[in-house]
């Protein structure tokens, strides 16, 4: 879902720049706050696992792809202000090492890929955990879903942005429809990848999952008092 | 209960390092969903030519380097790398900034008065 060069002009792209770098920004502020110590080697991880899944491009429907995007898995991993910057650090990687995603087009990129699927998703993520039982399992089932929501809002991002700034003059009704089609289907593989990945972290290390935080037992001995302490402002 | 984090992502390394070197060469070659419908939409045509085009690196290719599994694999272990090393340099960063009652200094755990 990488948007090259060219596709939204000018104005638009650099409106989304600023809203990216707003959005990062806030993201690096909120994520240092609450990010726990040993959620932060983690959170590396995230980025570098998020890439190479990028990598696996799965055949969807006749002569198309779609890959993992991701934000919502490293929210549910990490929270959603460093889950956004996990995938922030993997599409400028993206473009500036390997010219996947153009440069003008970064934050537009970012804005889709890292910001409305983390908090977007999250937002899904929650609402689900709301209705859902506090189990492991509902965990895994929510990341899931709300993974495969939050593709299907990155898609009806770009329909967005197209809509304002698009070039091509295709019609912004067919665009969106072709767009939301076809990441509905994507948005399937992402939730089977975002719920595996989930289930495997939280069957080896549930401790570190941010989204399944309210599940920890009393008996974890180990709760680092400046954990606590940096809640506290 | 910290070698066991340094052993979980060690192995959750190894993992990225093998999708990204090895499952990547079985990955579908089809465009993606929005390159399939800017391409039946007559918007494709307008794509401009990244400015790193030529880049040792664009495409998940490596220059030099005629086939396409091992460019794809290289590309895979250097791109896991780099992101790995940005991502913990980047977070931890962070974490040493994280703002407290007066800086860095009040970071650290306190334990015992």
């Amino acid at each position: 879902m990488h948007i090259p060069d060219g596709f939204i002009n000018a104005p638009t792209s650099l409106a989304a720049g600023a809203a990216a770098a707003g959005g990062v920004g806030v993201s690096l502020r909120r994520a240092a706050r609450t990010l726990q110590d040993r959620q932060a080697p983690l959170a590396g991880l995230v980025a570098a696992y998020i890439f190479a899944v990028q990598m696996l491009n799965f055949p969807v429907a006749a002569g198309t792809s779609g890959h993992l995007l991701g934000g919502l898995l490293a929210a549910v991993l990490v929270g959603p202000w460093a889950g956004a910057l996990c995938v922030s650090v993997v599409l400028v990687v993206q473009a500036l090492l390997f010219a996947d995603g153009g440069l003008s087009a970064l934050g537009l990129n970012i804005v889709n890929m890292a910001l409305v699927t983390a908090w977007g998703g999250y937002a899904v993520f929650l609402l689900l955990r709301r209705v859902l039982p506090a189990t492991r399992a509902s965990v895994t089932a929510a990341a899931g879903v709300a993974a495969g929501v939050s593709v299907v809002l990155a898609s009806v991002a770009f329909v967005v942005e197209y809509a304002i700034g698009g070039t091509g003059g295709a019609p912004v009704a067919a665009v969106a429809g072709a767009m939301v089609g076809v990441h509905t289907l994507i948005g399937i593989g992402e939730g089977i990848i975002t719920a595996l990945t989930v289930a495997a972290v939280l069957a080896v290390r549930p401790d570190l999952v941010h989204g399944a935080a309210d599940l920890r037992t009393p008996l974890v001995l180990d709760a680092e008092p400046s954990e606590v302490a940096g809640e506290v402002r | 209960m910290r070698s066991n984090l340094r052993l979980f992502l060690l192995g959750g390394l190894l993992v990225a390092l093998g999708l990204a070197m090895l499952v990547s060469g079985f990955a579908s070659s089809a465009p993606d969903g929005l390159n399939k419908v800017a391409e039946d939409h007559g918007i494709a045509g307008y794509a401009k030519a990244h400015l790193f085009e030529n880049g040792p690196l664009a495409g998940y290719a490596v220059k030099g380097v005629g086939n396409d599994r091992v460019g794809t694999a290289i590309s895979g272990l250097i791109g896991v790398l780099v992101t790995f090393g940005i991502g913990l340099a980047l977070f931890a960063l962070l974490r040493a900034m994280r703002p407290g009652s007066g800086g860095g200094k009040d970071a650290a755990p306190t334990r015992a008065p």
